[in-house]
């Protein structure tokens, strides 16, 4: 995989990964370019399409648009699978998943995706054991954020619980 | 006051976390600019705070304004601080927004390296994993390179967690860095069967990846994936398996047809619909790779073709694009089974989705024939009709086009009415299509002589009626049309009923406003049909009509003479000129028509695309020399076909030559065919030229185009000559390939095809049209499997095969390992001495040895850093955990066995990449290799043994590898000495020196150790010492004892109930060759001088008659430079430091120093822990820390070779010595 974009309705990026290097120019112009062209699609297209020399596959959850760009011998319907794979970690994880969940815990979702991808490869395909190494590591976090919290920022604790 | 403000404000800025700045963007929607540009502004802030949580927090939001477009490239230095924060919280941030905002260019990263290297041997499995993700974002070559080893190591590590991430990031790396792709693939080939799934299928997943690069390098994994494949059950490893294989089949024939029945049998049986997607696809690949000399697989495709069929009529659109994708790939090679599946495709034209209609009209392609031609194209000029967008328009109108002129127009039964066809196309509004539209109206008439009449007569109508097509004609493309009418109308004018019409639409005010070259086309065919009209008249008592003619000519021309396009005005002019010496002449009642008609007289015919290529080059003539003497680039040859021609002329006479090599040839060659092939007026080859070529014949043929002026200075016979040649070298080539019979089947077809066209006249006619047939015919229909010459290039395989190729071409050729300079330096030197004249002499033997100790060391030294990190009792337990194929055997076996034991995983022939294989090979071709391993490698050699046998049978095989080999060993055991070396900030490869930290710690003939020490930041009083004991001897070293004296001021950290004096016992033997690392922990109390303490190290030597007991004393230098750690520091906090006021300064000068800056910077960076704040041309300040909190800054200034060097730090004694120890570090070098 190449890169992998979230974006709402409206045309407005919510998380984007790149596995490949390029320059923010270069990412900018493609966000944009890709951005238009799947919002022109109709919602009963497939979800697939050619583009420069790659493949977009992407899928449209409520009002956010999951978009892959895959080279041209990559399995479009494994990477609609991804796609899945990482909505249903990020309903797990979230509980019943929104798109706000995704805009004020992004970062959140982006531990997610990187325990699920690395490199632009699937690197975990078992949902649990996804689940379980971001728990432990929000553990890991949580325990020093609170005494972290308790120490200096103990206004928060409550708007963030 | 002032402390009031800063508080105030920081309370402010503490309110703003994420979601607040989240939230107050969605809250000022309307001047959201202006909003983060002040939480820029609060975020720069917060930036300069100490707090490293303020900082996290502020990297934080700068990642989520990153994703919206904001440049923070300004923070990338505070990304690295909170990188490197201890606290796990901190550390994520910080490498999330490292991978998201960091690039090749960031220049900060240079100041990850060491970093890294921590979090990737952090205890805590998180903090590794958080950096292996971060690090797969962001890798650049020399992260790549310096880390590579260490990534490596972590590919045994205990956790499967860590294994499967350093397994999948081993990919990035040997992107960014081939050459630790052969030293990591052994490694990499085990984790095929590591007993933890998710890491098995990472390892699938990045030698998939590598093998669909570069396939032939994988082959020798047949085998093992085969087993993979037919005992795997998780889908997603099945997947990228068959893909795989799919890269692998066209290499190795054998591998498809035993693919075949596992494949079905997954086709059949499997619920998932992206296996059975993938394993389609393979099946139609290995079909295709099978196609030549194998029995056909019908039932395969069949099956293949049924189940494509389900998808398609499945409800869910991606499935049926996804059917349609797959058909088409079939369709290529096996036609008949898709075209009984044509009611389906046709269905799927109506689909609501465009994207699964576009995929059906390339499938349309494939399965017209003659009867349905026509009720397709009908279907799809409703379709055209109907469509919305311009864009799935102009598709149709390509299809249809596509459709009807494919292998040169089989499929069209009459050709009336493709005429109308193109006609209606032309009323298509905003079309870029006009020229394509142009070009088939041009070619169809000037190839299909009995269409001419009725296709005049269309075009007339066209010319009558420009003004609807002009309409909005500027901005799009269909007034192109108007061109081919026009010159159809010219050309063929003695067709025209009433050529007068059509001049006077010719010549409309309206035309002047077409675009340049279609006016330059307008004008000429004026004239054209001005003779024609002349021709007509001539003979008539009544000279009227003539002359109305001239005089209509006369009145509108000058309205193109006006005209601002050259090529119009030209010919306008000229043009008008003779219409006027004619007008005089009819004056005086003189017979012009038949020399007017003559300027336009002659033939036109088509020429085949390839025969330009089959002119038989006449003797004595020299393609490959230059024309004139001095090579240009931009050769006119490939500009204009006609240039070809006029030039070919002076090359008879010239033979000056210069050479010119055959490839650049052949691509000019390539270029130059294919840039006729596209110019639709470039001329093609006439069969019936021989007949035709009177002279003045060959004045008009390239008129198509433009100009008239440039044929005319052609001289005419030689270029008929060539034609003839050319025609005749074709037949000759046609009868060759034995296609007779199809021609003459054709050519009966076409005869009865033609129902429209008059009888005795299309027999005639059609003649050319149809020897051009074959001649193109041949280019679609065996462009994939079998044509001549110039095709096979153009096989997409062997294409994949050399794109792909590059990125491990490189690895190939570069083997050598990064650290290796390094180590030539210290550790390694003795034996890279020894070891080189060795090699020389090609003992193999030796570099077995050598590969054998490289793999061990990698191997120990992850255990040995585990073993660091747990208690020793635990080691026998972690041994098991990552060797479990070997429990069997002790321990030192388990390690020297298990590479053999891969290696007889593997049994296919050729094994290119696995090292372990090729280094048996290396010792089945030396006869005395057997003695010179047993003594050494006593438990392993049972092992051994069992591999040769093993490889005597592939021996014949691997022999053609093996010069391959030993390459690659040489380097192999160069580098490996040094896997052990961690270095530091090493910036670049090329232009900094290499270098290491190891210094010699003591040596004898048994042992030698080099050592590094290293501070620890967790603990201010404590540093690490890490020592490499590499074993020079043939036998083997036990039971060593590291014990130093310790000083009142440094001790060494024993286990807790072991005296003072007791030494440590080191947690390894050493094999012969082998070298390995162990670390120790030293408490300091005071660091601000340097120190040295005795050591002793006392081992076992344990041969095969005897084992004695040695011992080796040594100096252990603690260095002031060893208490310092590498702090990144910015530019701020810096300057607020050096104003405290609390530092003391002190300052050196180095004369003669002769090298680059910043080599000067990367070495104190890498020797003594610095790192640069900001460098200004040749200056710069660096900062560095020491373990008990010591501030050292360092003002670096260069000019000539003096380098002056201004320092601070609130410790003048430590400061004195770190100043003396950089002193030393420069006049060693």
């Amino acid at each position: 995989m190449q890169f992998m974009l979230l974006f709402s309705r409206q045309g407005k990026l919510r998380l984007q990964k790149w596995y490949v290097p390029l320059s923010d120019k270069e990412k900018k112009k493609i966000t944009r370019e890709l951005v238009q062209t799947v919002l022109a699609r109709k919602p009963k297209m497939c979800s697939f399409l050619e583009w420069r020399d790659l493949k977009i596959v992407y899928k449209r959850y409520a009002s956010l648009y999951f978009c892959c760009a895959i080279e041209d011998q990559d399995n479009e319907l494994i990477t609609l699978e991804i796609i899945h794979r990482y909505v249903e970690l990020l309903d797990k994880y979230f509980g019943s998943v929104c798109e706000l969940d995704i805009i004020f815990n992004f970062e959140k979702a982006y531990f997610i995706l990187d325990e699920f991808l690395l490199g632009g490869e699937a690197q975990e395909t078992s949902k649990k054991n996804v689940l379980k190494a971001i728990e432990q590591a929000d553990l890991l976090q949580e325990v020093r954020v609170e005494c972290c919290r308790s120490k200096r920022f103990g206004n928060f604790a409550e708007r963030d619980s | 006051m002032a402390l009031k403000i800063v508080k105030g404000s920081i309370d402010r800025m503490f309110d703003k976390n994420l979601q607040d700045l989240v939230r107050g963007i969605r809250n000022h929607k309307e001047d959201e600019a202006k909003y983060i540009s002040t939480c820029i502004d609060e975020i720069k802030q917060e930036l300069k705070q100490d707090n490293i949580a303020v900082k996290a927090n502020a990297v934080c939001k700068l990642t989520y304004l990153q994703m919206l477009g904001y440049d923070v490239s300004w923070a990338a230095f505070n990304i690295v601080e909170v990188m490197s924060s201890s606290k796990f919280t901190f550390k994520r941030i910080g490498y999330l927004a490292a991978s998201q905002c960091f690039h090749e260019g960031t220049d900060v990263i240079m100041l990850t390296t060491n970093q890294i290297r921590k979090d990737l041997s952090s205890p805590n499995q998180y903090d590794t994993g958080v950096a292996l993700t971060g690090l797969s974002c962001f890798v650049t070559p020399d992260l790549a390179r310096d880390l590579a080893n260490d990534i490596m190591t972590l590919m045994s590590h205990t956790k499967p967690y860590i294994r499967k991430k350093a397994v999948l990031i081993m990919y990035k790396v040997f992107l960014k860095y081939p050459e630790s792709l052969r030293p990591a693939f052994p490694r990499l080939k085990e984790k095929l069967e590591d007993p933890d799934p998710g890491v098995q299928s990472a390892a699938v997943n990045v030698i998939c990846e590598l093998a669909r690069r570069n396939p032939k390098n994988y082959l020798s994994l047949a085998p093992l994936f085969f087993k993979l494949m037919t005992s795997s059950t998780n889908n997603w490893v099945l997947i990228k398996i068959i893909k795989l294989f799919g890269a692998l089949t066209p290499l190795e024939p054998r591998l498809g047809k035993k693919l075949i029945e596992p494949l079905t049998n997954l086709i059949h049986s499997t619920s998932a619909m992206s296996l059975l997607y993938e394993c389609v696809n393979t099946v139609i690949a290995v079909l295709i790779s099978l196609s030549s000399g194998m029995p056909n697989h019908s039932a395969s495709i069949q099956l293949c073709v049924q189940k494509l069929r389900i998808l398609i009529e499945d409800s869910d659109q991606n499935l049926k694009y996804l059917g349609l994708l797959a058909m088409s790939k079939i369709l290529k090679t096996h036609p008949k089974s898709v075209q009984s599946h044509k009611d389906l495709i046709l269905q799927c034209l109506d689909d609501k989705d465009e994207s699964i209609r576009l995929r059906a009209l390339d499938l349309l392609y494939g399965m017209v024939s003659k009867k349905n031609l026509m009720e397709i194209v009908k279907k799809l000029m409703l379709h055209v009709d109907k469509a919305e967008g311009t864009t799935y328009r102009d598709e149709l109108l390509t299809k249809i086009i596509d459709i009807c002129s494919q292998s040169n127009y089989q499929y069209i039964t009459n050709f009336e009415w493709y005429i109308s066809i193109l006609v209606e196309l032309t009323r298509l509004e905003g079309t870029r299509h006009g020229h394509l539209i142009a070009s088939q109206m041009l070619d169809v008439a000037i190839r299909v002589k009995a269409i001419r009449g009725f296709a005049v007569a269309q075009m007339a109508t066209l010319l009558d009626n420009a003004h609807l097509l002009t309409g909005n004609t500027q901005r799009n493309g269909i007034c192109e049309v108007l061109y081919a009418a026009a010159w159809i109308c010219g050309e063929f004018s003695e067709h025209l009923e009433d050529p007068m019409q059509t001049l006077e639409a010719m010549l409309r005010p309206k035309v002047a406003t077409l675009p340049g070259h279609i006016q330059a086309v307008y004008v000429q065919n004026a004239a054209k049909l001005f003779a024609t009209v002349l021709q007509k008249h001539e003979g008539e008592t009544d000279s009227q009509a003539a002359q109305e003619t001239s005089q209509l000519l006369i009145e509108r021309l000058p309205l193109f003479v006006q005209s601002a396009n050259l090529e119009v005005q030209e010919r306008a002019s000229c043009i008008l000129q003779l219409v006027k010496y004619i007008q005089k002449l009819q004056q005086k009642n003189v017979e012009v028509a038949d020399e007017v008609t003559a300027l336009f007289a002659g033939e036109l015919n088509p020429v085949a695309p390839k025969a330009q290529k089959k002119v038989p080059i006449p003797e004595g003539l020299d393609l490959d020399a230059w024309i004139n003497e001095p090579p240009s680039e931009s050769e006119s040859e490939d500009e204009k076909p006609k240039a070809v021609f006029s030039k070919e002329e002076p090359k008879h006479s010239r033979t000056r030559h210069t050479e010119v090599d055959e490839k650049e040839l052949a691509r000019r060659r390539e270029v130059r065919k294919q840039e006729q092939a596209n110019n639709p007026f470039y001329i093609k080859a006439s069969p019936s030229s021989q007949k035709v070529f009177d002279a003045p014949g060959v004045e008009h043929i390239p008129v198509v185009q433009i100009d008239l002026s440039v044929p005319l200075k052609v001289p005419g016979m030689p270029m008929s000559d060539q034609y003839v040649k050319l025609e005749e070298e074709r037949r000759q080539k046609d009868k060759a390939d034995k296609k007779k019979k199809d021609k003459k089947k054709k050519r009966e077809k076409r005869g009865k095809g033609r129902k429209g066209d008059s009888g005795p006249e299309s027999e005639e006619d059609i003649t050319p049209a149809q020897q051009v047939d074959i001649v193109t015919e041949e280019m679609p229909e065996n462009a994939l499997p079998s044509d001549d010459d110039d095709k096979d290039p153009n096989d997409p395989h062997k294409a994949l095969d050399i794109d792909l190729d590059k990125p491990l071409a490189d690895s190939e050729k570069l083997p050598v390992r990064t650290h290796r300079p390094e180590v030539l330096k210290s550790p390694a030197e003795d034996r890279e001495n020894e070891s080189v004249p060795q090699e020389s002499k090609k003992k193999s033997s030796k570099e077995k040895k050598e590969k054998k100790k490289d793999k061990e060391k990698d191997r120990k030294r992850s255990k040995e850093e585990k073993k660091k990190k747990k208690k020793h009792k635990e080691v026998e337990e972690e041994l098991m955990e990552s060797q479990p194929e070997e429990a069997v055997q002790s321990e030192d076996t388990k390690e020297m066995a298990a590479p053999p034991t891969s290696a007889e995983e593997v049994t296919a022939p050729s094994s290119a990449a696995a090292v372990d294989t090729s280094s048996a090979a290396a010792a089945d071709s030396e006869p005395d290799e057997p003695k010179d391993t047993e003594p050494e490698d006593t438990k392993s050699s049972k092992h051994k043994k069992k591999k040769q046998k093993k490889e005597k049978e592939e021996k014949e095989k691997k022999k053609k590898k093996r010069h391959h080999h030993h390459h690659h060993h040489r380097h192999h055991s160069d580098g490996g000495g040094e896997d052990s070396v961690q270095n530091g900030t090493v910036e670049d490869e090329e232009p900094l020196p290499p270098m290491s930290n190891y210094s010699l710690l003591a040596e004898n003939s048994y042992i030698k150790m080099v050592y590094d020490i290293q501070g620890n930041h967790q603990d201010e009083s404590k540093v690490v010492v890490s020592v490499i004991f590499e074993n020079k001897s043939d036998s083997f070293l036990k039971s060593m004892e590291f014990n130093v004296l310790d000083s009142l001021n440094s001790k060494l950290q024993r286990p807790d109930g072991a005296g003072p004096h007791d030494g440590l016992t080191v947690p390894f033997q050493l094999p012969p060759g082998v070298s390995n690392e162990a670390r120790f922990v030293f408490s300091v109390q005071s660091i601000v001088m340097p120190q040295k303490l005795k050591g002793t190290l006392t081992f076992i030597v344990k041969s095969e008659e005897s084992s004695t007991h040695e011992k080796l004393d040594f100096k252990l230098h603690f260095t002031c430079t060893s208490y310092l750690i590498t702090t990144p520091c910015y530019s701020d906090a810096y300057a607020k430091l050096l104003e405290s006021g609390d530092l003391k300064g002190s300052s050196l000068r180095l004369e003669g120093v002769n090298m680059p800056f910043h080599h000067l910077l990367a070495r104190i960076c890498f020797h003594h822990h610095f790192s640069v704040v900001e460098r200004i041309d040749s200056c710069a300040s660096m900062y560095s820390r020491s373990i008990q909190g010591h501030h050292v800054c360092l003002l670096v200034k260069t000019s000539d070779q003096t380098v002056s060097i201004d320092a601070k730090c609130d410790e003048p004694s430590l400061l004195g010595n770190v100043l003396d120890e950089i002193k030393q570090t420069f006049s060693k070098c």
